[in-house]
């Protein structure tokens, strides 16, 4: 049945297969870490720092150890055995250490273990901590920062795009375009708490935490301990909303795996809201300069892009968007650079479509802007630097479907009643703007291995530790088993998130569909073969002697093209097994042979994007209506329609659900996001959800995605392009857009409030 | 959280006795609990006696009541209830879309009117015991908010001691149409203007309303006008719902061909107190509503307000919600 929330599978579309998990998780049933049971939990909470810098003078314990119930307190005097983790290893952080030097506000200082939560509470609340506080540095204007060129501090952004003489082509252009533009802190807040429950069994470890990446948390955290990966097991089969906050290990793992050893009891860890601003990542804020040259035809000649992003003093988070953003369009001449500011703050890390959602949020604000100038429609200008060939090496796009994204939308939105003068529209009091932006996405595969087993009856069991972060991987894992070893997705049972199963990539970089099924297909195309040389050589086999080209397996049936068959029980008994499992290990193009040894590591390589022989990306439009209020300026988001091609589509609903969502968190960074900071303390102020403020209901009111058919045979076995982090790409740029349309003000720092319309 | 005493007070006269008996402990009524119970996680509030007092919902303290004298709200009555009933609705609209427009569904399923006009303020540096400076929760320690991030603060009824804002809505209803508050307490009743329950910061922020100890709210009156049915409540926030204002305005207006007779003008997210613009009254009255009448009195109602920064826009915003809530009542259909 369709409907707007499972939509038709059109060409290269998977049917909408209802989420395995969906009703598990609104009925209760579906077990996240922190609701595992152990036997006789400890409990712990953490005590944070209330500085941003300098040392703790004095810890003053007493008054906390004297609330009954209370086992033990973690402190930097009993904690010496951890090792230390540097960034970027895997690790969210190089700040590790509960002191006593104090590098970012709500840096862990102590974890209070009890026999109840309420104990633990209550004596976390009486910890007495003493500072010999210093000057922290905020963020952008701060006094004390530091600036690094970050070709020269981070390895994997060595070599940023560059072609032609940009300078040269800008300034000889007919039409040139000058901007900053900026882009706030913001975390990610998923509903389930960062949340941490550790059990050992004699030298075995189990951690019970939600992740993105079970095996690098497990080789993370052994480090941290001293042991081997070997003897630790981490189990996250779901998790509760990630966004990227999940995907490296933070500080808390090792501290709890070290609580349950000193007391020889399990310990459970759910950390608050609030600490959940500084004991994991976040959103790092950003600046941009933006200069763009075009031809009076609208012809771009050249794009240069500096950016600056906020990070910890210690570590050179940083994600360098122009890597994708200089692919984007036919620029001509393009030049980039990034800067990482040095910061008393946090490390950031990853989140939803880190390197794009900033990047792209600049580029398409400034690509209205020349459009604007230019005196052309936006969609069109677009359309005149639309291109197949990437300005950087001009290498190939492996496939590219934009227009027709803005094409699709257009129609939909009802685009050409748009009147091109600012403020020009009305709906009552309201002033109305419509707005686009491009959405991209870089293509990314990983090495993912899998084992997969089939039964007589059809039943099939697919095990990976792929991560169900609401992504529906459970699902589509299924499909895919289901749809190439000829069962009914009801027979296929799918087991993920767990260091007992083959490892599969970080769920990040909206690798995993791409990584992960073409591990699955690869797996039971080895049972296939396996069956298909049975039935082909098996002299009294009514298939006897046929090419195994010619065989399918539909229905629990081996078949011919012409009808000829055999059951699956029939094959398994000529084979004399009961079962056939299969495990294998699939490495992408482009990357070593010894990938699926280092995954198992805890290592992981990837690659695509515009890494390749060919550019890799999904990509779509995105189309607004805002209303802003004449007088009082509030502005809402009454429309947005997104079109977007992203190869082959596993599962049109799961494909709807992440597009949706995507967009509404769009609108969210454009309107609603923003953590503040106390500069003078460098310190987080809103940090609840309350405060922290992210669209309700009531803000979202119509939004339309559309799904444009889209074939790539280039980016991986499956031909899928990663989509999760497409959609809330560019969103924040279409609705700046639709605002300066409405009312003839540009903003160029996000987000966009009353205050800077008023 | 602290260990604390949870006691169900099955009447009035039970809760008097036991905040009484525990008067010399720091005690607490508990209704709805929604700012209560959020602030004793938070660490804020640390009552060690907590006295359940929704066992009176039963008696007047949860009733509504309305005739042609006036409306008389419980102060158990919950914020929904009061929010859906179709005479308030009709007759008094500023009360019910003060409530309506208020915190979530959930929450004013739970949360008494008694306790929304007591409710805390949301300043973060109030909430947030890691900040030592709040004299508020901490007399004499300072105002963190004053050179901190204070776009949600006020403008109107500062003191260099506390910026917060006062966070509710229906409040400015009440003060807008003169309500006044029933009160019971150890020595007895008595009743008051509620427009003299709020105390402003001053120097003693930490004292916020002139209840005596151990008083509790009984009911809400308000006395029925002519300009209650032509009446709304208007509120900016940077989201569509479940958001504190960051201006909004009450209104009642009393509208004869076109001329003001009488009105009565609350504005909200931008004072330390439920805000009654006396002066933007007085300039509206006996003139038409019209862009030069309303701009002048909003220009009356602000005379005297202070940015700290981060909300210098509230002033602008404040006169300009105003304004538009001023033409929105005059164009009412009644």
């Amino acid at each position: 049945m369709a409907s707007a929330a499972a939509p038709s599978p059109k060409a290269n579309m998977g049917a909408p297969a209802p989420r395995y998990d969906a009703r598990l998780k609104v009925t209760g049933e579906a077990r996240y870490p922190a609701d595992v049971a152990v036997a006789n939990p400890a409990f712990a909470v953490l005590v944070t720092s209330s500085i941003a810098k300098g040392r703790i003078e004095r810890l003053d314990l007493d008054q906390a150890r004297a609330v009954p119930g209370v086992l033990d307190i973690l402190t930097y005097e009993n904690t010496g055995e951890l090792k230390p983790a540097k960034f970027g290893q895997g690790s969210s952080t190089s700040i590790q250490d509960l002191g006593p030097d104090i590098f970012q506000d709500g840096q862990i200082i102590a974890v209070v273990l009890a026999d109840t939560f309420e104990a633990a509470t209550e004596a976390a609340q009486s910890v007495k901590a003493t500072y010999a506080a210093q000057a922290p540095s905020a963020t952008f204007g701060s006094q004390g920062l530091n600036s690094e060129d970050a070709a020269k501090v981070s390895q994997q952004h060595e070599h940023l795009p560059e072609a032609g003489d940009a300078e040269t082509a800008i300034g000889g252009a007919d039409v040139t375009i000058d901007g900053h533009y900026g882009t706030p802190t913001q975390h990610h807040n998923p509903i389930e708490l960062f949340a941490t429950t550790c059990e050992w069994t004699a030298d075995r470890l189990t951690v019970y935490e939600p992740s993105q990446f079970v095996y690098g948390l497990r080789n993370g955290v052994a480090q941290r301990l001293g042991i081997a990966p070997e003897k630790v097991r981490v189990a996250s089969h779901y998790v509760g909303g990630a966004f990227g906050s999940k995907g490296t290990m933070t500080p808390r793992t090792a501290m709890i795996a070290l609580a349950a050893k000193r007391l020889n009891r399990p310990v459970k860890l759910v950390a608050t809201r609030d600490q959940g601003f500084t004991i994991a990542t976040y959103r790092a804020e950003t600046r941009h300069h933006i200069r763009l040259g075009a031809r009076r035809d609208g012809k771009l000649v050249g794009y240069a892009h500096e950016g600056w992003e906020i990070s910890s003093r210690s570590d050179p988070y940083v994600v360098a968007g122009v890597e994708d953003s200089a692919q984007l369009y036919a620029f001509g001449a393009v030049k980039t650079k990034v800067n990482v500011v040095h910061a008393d703050r946090n490390t950031p890390g990853y989140m939803r479509s880190p390197p794009v959602v900033p990047y792209i949020f600049a580029l398409e604000s400034a690509m209205d802007e020349m459009a604007e100038k230019l005196g052309m429609d936006p969609i069109e200008f677009r359309r005149v630097n639309d291109t197949m060939t990437s300005p950087i090496e001009n290498k190939p796009y492996s496939s590219r479907s934009l227009m027709a994204c803005y094409d699709r939308a257009a129609e939909a939105f009802g685009w050409k009643r748009r009147n091109r003068l600012p403020g020009s529209m009305r709906d009552g009091e309201w002033l109305v703007g419509y707005g686009c932006a491009t959405a991209v996405y870089p293509t990314h595969i990983g090495p993912a291995a899998a084992r997969v087993r089939l039964m007589p009856n059809g039943d099939v069991r697919v095990q990976i530790a792929a991560h169900e972060i609401g992504n529906g991987v459970y699902t589509v894992l299924g499909q895919m088993a289901a749809e190439r070893l000829g069962v009914g997705l009801s027979s296929v049972k799918v087991e993920v998130g767990d260091t007992r199963l083959p490892p599969a990539p970080v769920a990040g970089g909206s690798n995993t569909t791409a990584s992960s099924c073409s591990a699955v297909l690869k797996t039971c195309d080895a049972i296939r073969a396996k069956l298909f040389h049975a039935s082909v050589t098996a002299n009294d086999g009514p298939l006897a002697g046929r090419n195994v080209e010619e065989l399918t397996l539909t229905d629990g049936k081996v078949a011919a093209s012409d009808g000829t068959g055999e059951n699956l029980a029939d094959v398994f008994k000529r084979l004399g097994m009961s079962t056939i499992e299969e495990y294998s290990e699939f490495v992408p193009d482009g990357l070593e042979p010894d990938a699926v040894a280092d995954l198992y590591a805890g290592k992981l390589t990837m690659t695509g994007g515009p890494h390749g022989k060919k550019v890799m990306y999904a990509m779509g439009a995105e189309l607004v209506e805002v209303h802003v209020h004449s007088q009082t300026c509030e502005i809402r988001v009454p429309r947005i329609v997104g079109a977007f091609a992203a190869g082959r589509l596993m599962n049109t609903r799961t494909v709807h659900s992440q597009y949706m969502g995507g967009m509404i968190w769009g609108i969210s960074s454009a309107l609603h996001e923003a953590t503040e900071i106390d500069t003078r303390y460098a310190r987080y102020v809103n940090d609840n959800l309350a405060d922290y403020m992210v669209p309700v209901n009531a803000d979202v009111k119509d939004v339309q995605v559309i799904l444009v058919p889209e074939v790539d045979h280039d980016v991986n076995p499956a031909g899928v392009k990663g989509l999760g982090e497409l959609a809330n790409v560019g969103t924040a740029a279409a609705v700046a857009n639709a605002v300066y349309h409405a009312t003839g003000k540009r903003i160029h720092q996000l987000p966009i409030r009353i205050e800077k319309l008023l | 959280m602290r260990p604390f005493i949870y006691e169900r007070a099955p009447s009035r006269n039970a809760a008097m006795q036991a905040v009484t008996a525990a008067v010399d402990t720091k005690a607490s009524y508990l209704a709805g609990g929604t700012t209560l119970l959020d602030l004793m996680k938070l660490d804020v509030m640390r009552p060690q006696h907590v006295i359940d007092i929704n066992a009176l919902e039963r008696t007047v303290h949860g009733r509504i009541e309305l005739d042609r004298n006036g409306l008389r709200l419980g102060a158990l009555v919950r914020m929904a209830d009061a929010a859906d009933h179709p005479d308030i609705q009709q007759q008094y609209p500023v009360i019910a879309q003060s409530l309506q427009l208020a915190a979530s569904q959930q929450l004013r399923n739970m949360a008494s009117l008694g306790g929304n006009v007591l409710q805390r303020t949301r300043c973060t540096y109030f909430r947030d015991v890691s900040y030592a400076a709040c004299n508020k929760r901490n007399p004499g320690s300072g105002c963190a908010a004053l050179d901190g991030f204070n776009r949600m603060h006020a403008v109107l009824g500062t003191s260099d001691h506390c910026i917060a804002t006062y966070a509710g809505d229906f409040g400015h209803a009440l003060i807008a149409l003169d309500a006044s508050i029933d009160l019971v307490g150890p020595d007895g009743t008595r009743t008051i203007p509620f427009a003299e329950l709020h105390r402003l910061p001053s120097d003693t922020p930490d004292q916020e309303t002139t209840l005596r100890p151990g008083e509790l709210i009984v009911s809400f009156t308000v006395p029925a006008a002519p300009w209650t049915r032509r009446s709304l409540y208007l509120k900016v926030r940077d989201r569509q719902s479940y958001e504190f204002a960051l201006a909004s305005a009450a209104i009642a207006l009393d509208q004869q061909d076109g001329t003001v007779r009488d009105v009565r003008i609350a504005l909200g997210g931008i004072s330390t107190v439920p805000w009654r613009a006396v002066e933007a009254e007085t300039v509206l009255r006996g003139k038409a509503i019209d862009e030069d009448s309303v701009a002048a009195a909003a220009d009356a109602a602000f005379v005297g307000a202070k940015g700290h920064g981060h909300n210098d826009f509230k002033v602008e915003l404040g006169k300009r919600t105003l304004s538009r809530a001023l033409q929105q009542a005059a164009a009412l259909e009644i």
